[in-house]
Parts: structure tokens; C-alpha cells; sequence
């Protein structure tokens, strides 16, 4: 019996019964679509969050307080006072650490802001210039801060487009005095309108002079995190190294294991991403891998059904020579056809899915959300779909190799 | 000798104890002979022809089917030669329904490796013997019970086999479509197949050339067939 006609015999039995070939491989069609969406969608996913700390550039670099978290234990280090004005001058100070460019700290409140009978609740950050030229926004209406904003510790504001609307709607903003905390802040610039970028929403944002914010808005004299700018990024490593360097000294630590500060650097925070992407990933995989394994049960109880509606036709088969063998191969290749037919239509389904859901997830973020073609998602969605079969296969086509053939042929 | 069979017994154990289909059976079938077992219903007949035609095995004894001893015979061997050797008709038909008459006559020779264009040849050559050219495509389900043990007739006979074991051949048919089958025994025996028939009419018996009948698992008496009946078509004709 060659490959050829164990194909034609398994397509010849299927075919009779499609309506329950079709019902029996939904469980696989399904397991197998969600795998395809779920990949495709986390690729996407990682793909556009990476994209996005390309924007931040690939010179920046962010310091912030509290060792990197390693447990739970840490993240309370998180909230840590450590970064202070001493820092940023010895970070701004020219030759201590060769290859920096820029330092900008950073102060974040959240506060209600007034304009007249307006008002409404925005995330106020403390800044520099840096911040707008790291992510290229630039007012549309006035101008951002100066540096001698920054050492007069200005009451000046920066708005994002929806803080304007909400406050302003129509009216004229540049110029006006809003309060933010009950301070009050002359507008000077808005920036126009950018939309989410993920991480955050600058639309949503009010920037103000660090200096302003430390001794106006948060009472405090230290920052949430410190962004530097390096002169290529090439020196970025041995730049992170010298920072943490001069950071020890300055807060007298000798042991690296007690820093109390931890420096991100656009390739930490790319891995850090992949990770995160790729957990999730494997989690709903790991969900939608159930329903491949009740698919499994199902093909499994069909294949018994039909050994038991076909015991006549194995005894026939027997009789005129079919080996134990030969019943195996038959049996099993018809439970893998089945779950290798769901398992392409799955794939296919996948990829219309994922690339429809490329769409939508592109209109409801207002990114440019790419479709990821899961390759890899492909070639293991085959192989499983085909191994499911195998294994659930296996029981219902050893039953009917082991039909006796005498009692198989009586059998009414 | 074809067939060679001594002190075979076959035991069912049901409950514990044992049944005996078979007691202690001894005889032997030279080729090209045509032999009927007769026997009522649970004389063991059934039991006899299962072991002979390789799809039982005997639970004591010896058989030997061309000087091979089943016992020496895997399951796999016995395939082999149930496939090459042996040809098959039951009284139920046993066609593959919902399948051509070509396919279910090819079907021996898919189990015998054999090349799609032999098959094909083959099949139509013994279809035509049997008269059913004309039925090629038709399902086995669409024939009438004569025309379908006439399929399985050419089933048992595609392989070219030495013996053809016959279950009650005519059991299921009108006695003109069991004459007709009849008709086709005897002229495979007259070509020089080995033909052996289980059945309990006498009357249908009697077309062989020796009479093994059987009671409670063993030979009552086996003799030649004094006066033999030869099939004619104007015998179905009346």
C-alpha cells in the first residue's frame, strides 16, 4: 500500500462525512488562530514600542532613582530622594564625564490647573528644553522655555494641545496666566496636537522649568529621573559606566549592590521591552494551547466514533490483506489530515485576523500599528496542528489495528 | 496436499470455562478440488473455514496451508497470505459501500503494492469474467444482491489465488442469482482454483465434488458428491 493510496483512502473517508470533518477541526481552527493573532499582535506590539524608544533617540540615556528592581522588595527603592541638584551639576560640569551632551532632570506632579472658570487635572513635569528636542515637539503657538527661564525659576508653562482645549477651547492661550497648585504660570508656548505614543500622552502634559517645579509645585529638592544626551552612541556604554562612577562618589557608595540610583540606556530598555512583550506573549499562548489540547479530545472522540461506525470496513480490509500495520497508517492519517487541515485554516484565519486587527489597533492608538507576519508562529502552528494529531490519533487507530477480524466482519 | 489440517481444536473461554467450536478435526484438500462444508448451525463449520482461511487461529493442533504451519505465521505473514494467496466471498457481500465496483475489486491488489495501471488492468479483466464491465463506476450499493456477490467473486479472484473460501455464498440471494454464482464456482474450479463452500443446503452442496459435513465441533462423515450438480443458465431460465 503506497503513501498515495493511504492519501486517497483517508481524503476518500473524510469527504463522506464533511459536515463533521468541518465541526471536528474547529476546536484546532480555533487553538490555532489564537496562537497565530496572539503572536502576531505581541510582535506588533514590541515592534511599535520599540519603534517609539527609537524615537526617543539612541543617544539618550535616563537615570533614575532606587537600584534597578529585581523583586518586589526593591521597588520601594524606587521612591528614593537620591537624585538631587549636586548630581546635575557634576553630571553638567565639562570633563567629568567626556561624551555628554546634555542633562535635563525631572520633576512629575500631577495637579488641577485654572484658567478663569476652567478647570481640569494635567500631569505637570519640571524640565528643560532637552525634553522637547529629545522628542521633537515644538510649540506651534509661542516658544518653549529659555534657559534663563531656568535659572530665574520662571512661572512659565509649556501646554499640550488637549491641556489648551480643555482650558482655552477657542480663545487665545499664549500669554494668559493659568494656576497650576493655585501658582500662577504664565503661558508661553503650546505645542501642537501629536497624539498617544504609547508610553505616554504629550497632548496631556504641562512643562514647566524644573527649577520652577521643584520650589513652587513639589516642595522637594529631588528629581524623578535625569535624562542625558551623549554626543554619539557609540561612547553611550562607557558613558553609563562613568555616570554610575561619578554617582557613587558623589553619594559616597562603595558597593555597587547598594547603588541608589540605576541607569537605562535605549538598549536596556529595548530588552526590557522584548521581555515584557514576550512573557505575555507566552502566557496567552499558553491559553490558547488548551484549546488545541480539548480540539485534540475532540478529534479523538470523532476517530473513535468512526472506527466503531467503520468496524466492517477494517474486518473487510483485514480479510483481504490489510495489515495491522496498514489499518494504523490509514486511521492516523485520516485524525492528521484533519488537524493539519485546521491547523492551515487557522493559520489563515490568523492572518486575517491579526491583519485586521493591525487596522483597528492602529485607528484606536493612533499609531502606526504594523502588521507582523508570525513566521515562526506558522511553522510551530503547523507542526503542533500536525503532532496533535499524532498523539490524539494514535489511541482510536491502534483500536481498529487491533480489531479482530473475524469479529470485525460480524460485526452488524 | 493444499490444505492440511490434523486434531485442530478451537476453544472460546467465556466465564472461565471453556467452549469447544471444534473438537479434534483431521482432514486434508489436494488442489483443485471443490469441497463443501455442511453442517447446522453451530456445528462448527463457520469456526473451520475462519481457521483454514487465516483469519482465526486454531487453539490446538496443526494447520498447514501449503506446507506452511500457521503457527510459525505472524499476523503480518498471514496478511500476506490471506492477500496473495486466498480469495474471499461471504454471504454478506462484504463490498465496500459507497465505492466503485473497480475500487472494491482493486482493493486486494492495493494491500499487494502493485502498480496503479496493473491494478486497473487486473480489475477490469476479472470484472468482465464475472459479466459486470458495464456496472465499472457504478457503488457496490446501487447493485442488485446477485451483482454483488458477483463483485465479490471478482474481488476473490483479482489476486489470482490457489483457494477460494466461499461463507454461504448464496445464503442472501434469489436461487437464480445463487445458481448464477454457483455457475461461477464451478467454472473458478474448472480453471483450476481450489474452491471450498461453507453452507447448510444440501441442495447448494451438492455443485461441489466432496461433502466434509459436520457436527457438535467434529466430521461426521466426508465422502464424494455421487451425483453433482453442474450450474446451468438454463436451469434459471425455467
Amino acid at each position: 500500500m503506497t503513501a498515495i493510496d493511504l492519501f486517497r483512502i483517508a481524503v476518500r473517508a473524510l469527504s463522506a462525512n464533511v459536515s463533521r470533518s468541518l465541526l471536528t477541526i474547529l476546536g484546532i481552527v480555533i487553538g490555532i488562530t489564537s496562537i497565530m493573532l496572539i503572536v502576531s499582535v505581541g510582535q506588533g506590539a514590541e515592534a511599535l514600542i520599540l519603534g517609539q524608544l527609537e524615537g526617543f533617540g539612541s543617544r539618550t540615556m535616563f537615570i533614575e532613582p532606587g537600584r534597578e528592581p529585581s523583586g518586589p522588595s526593591d521597588l520601594v527603592e524606587l521612591f528614593t530622594d537620591s537624585l538631587k541638584e549636586k548630581d546635575v551639576k557634576a553630571l553638567s560640569m565639562p570633563g567629568n564625564v567626556p561624551g555628554i551632551t546634555d542633562v535635563s532632570p525631572e520633576v512629575i506632579g500631577n495637579y488641577t490647573v485654572n484658567w478663569r472658570n476652567e478647570s481640569t487635572r494635567a500631569s505637570t513635569i519640571g524640565t528643560t528644553k532637552l525634553f522637547a528636542e529629545i522628542l521633537e515637539v515644538f510649540p506651534e503657538e509661542g516658544m518653549f522655555f529659555t534657559d534663563e527661564d531656568l535659572r530665574q525659576r520662571a512661572l512659565v508653562a509649556v501646554l499640550g494641545a488637549e491641556v489648551r482645549s480643555k482650558l482655552f477651547g477657542e480663545s487665545e492661550a499664549v500669554g494668559q496666566i493659568i494656576k497650576i497648585k493655585n501658582v500662577n504660570f504664565k503661558v508661553v508656548g503650546v505645542i501642537p496636537r501629536l497624539g498617544s505614543t504609547g508610553f505616554f500622552n504629550v497632548d496631556d502634559f504641562i512643562m514647566v522649568p524644573y527649577t520652577a517645579a521643584q520650589q513652587y509645585l513639589t516642595g522637594t529638592d529631588f528629581f524623578q529621573a535625569i535624562v542625558i544626551r551623549v554626543e554619539s552612541e557609540d561612547v553611550i556604554d562607557r558613558v553609563a559606566l562613568d555616570i554610575a562612577a561619578l554617582l557613587r562618589a558623589n553619594h559616597g557608595i562603595s558597593d555597587p549592590d547598594k547603588d541608589d540610583f540605576h541607569i537605562t540606556t535605549p538598549a536596556d530598555a529595548a530588552e526590557r521591552v522584548s521581555i515584557v512583550t514576550g512573557v505575555l506573549t507566552a502566557l496567552l499562548t499558553a491559553v490558547a494551547a488548551i484549546s488545541l489540547v480539548v480540539g485534540g479530545i475532540g478529534i479523538m472522540n470523532i476517530m473513535l466514533v468512526s472506527v466503531t461506525e467503520r468496524t466492517r470496513e477494517i474486518g473487510i480490509r483485514k480479510a483481504v490483506g490489510a495489515t495491522n500495520r496498514d489499518i494504523l497508517s490509514q486511521f492516523l492519517l485520516e485524525a492528521v489530515l484533519l488537524t493539519a487541515t485546521g491547523g492551515v485554516v487557522g493559520i489563515l484565519l490568523g492572518v486575517i485576523l491579526g491583519y485586521a486587527a493591525s487596522f483597528a489597533l492602529s485607528a484606536a492608538l493612533g499609531a502606526s500599528w504594523k502588521f507582523v507576519f508570525p513566521f515562526q508562529a506558522m511553522v510551530i502552528g503547523l507542526l503542533v496542528s500536525t503532532g496533535v494529531g499524532i498523539v490524539f490519533g494514535l489511541y482510536p487507530a491502534r483500536r481498529a489495528a487491533r480489531l479482530d477480524p473475524v469479529e470485525a466482519l460480524r460485526y452488524e | 496436499m493444499l490444505i492440511d489440517v490434523s486434531n485442530v481444536e478451537k476453544a472460546y473461554n467465556e466465564d472461565g470455562s471453556a467452549t469447544y467450536a471444534l473438537r479434534g478435526i483431521s482432514f486434508g484438500i489436494n488442489k483443485g478440488e471443490f469441497v463443501a462444508i455442511m453442517g447446522p448451525s453451530g456445528s462448527g463449520k463457520s469456526t473451520l473455514l475462519h481457521i483454514l482461511s487465516f483469519l482465526d487461529r486454531p487453539s490446538r493442533g496443526v494447520y498447514r496451508f501449503e506446507g506452511k504451519a500457521i503457527e510459525e505465521l505472524s499476523d503480518d505473514a498471514l496478511a500476506h497470505v490471506r492477500n496473495t494467496r486466498m480469495g474471499f466471498v461471504f454471504q454478506s457481500f462484504n463490498l465496500l459501500g459507497r465505492t466503485s465496483v473497480l475500487n472494491n475489486v482493486m482493493l486486494p491488489l492495493v494491500y499487494a503494492h502493485m502498480s496503479v495501471r496493473e491494478r486497473n488492468n487486473k480489475a477490469r479483466q476479472v470484472i468482465e469474467q464475472v459479466g459486470l464491465s458495464h456496472r465499472l463506476q457504478h457503488f457496490s450499493n446501487q447493485l442488485s444482491g446477485g451483482e454483488k456477490q458477483r463483485v465479490a467473486i471478482a474481488r476473490a479472484m483479482v489476486n489470482e489465488p490457489s483457494v477460494i473460501f466461499a461463507d454461504e455464498p448464496t445464503g442472501n440471494l434469489d436461487s437464480n442469482s445463487g445458481i448464477q454464482i454457483m455457475k461461477l464456482l464451478q467454472e473458478l474450479n474448472r480453471a483450476g482454483h481450489t474452491v471450498v463452500l461453507v453452507t447448510h443446503e444440501t441442495y447448494t452442496a451438492q455443485h461441489a465434488q466432496r461433502i466434509i459435513f459436520m457436527r457438535d465441533g467434529k466430521i461426521e462423515n466426508d465422502s464424494g458428491v455421487k451425483e453433482r450438480r453442474i450450474a446451468h443458465d438454463h436451469e434459471f431460465l425455467k
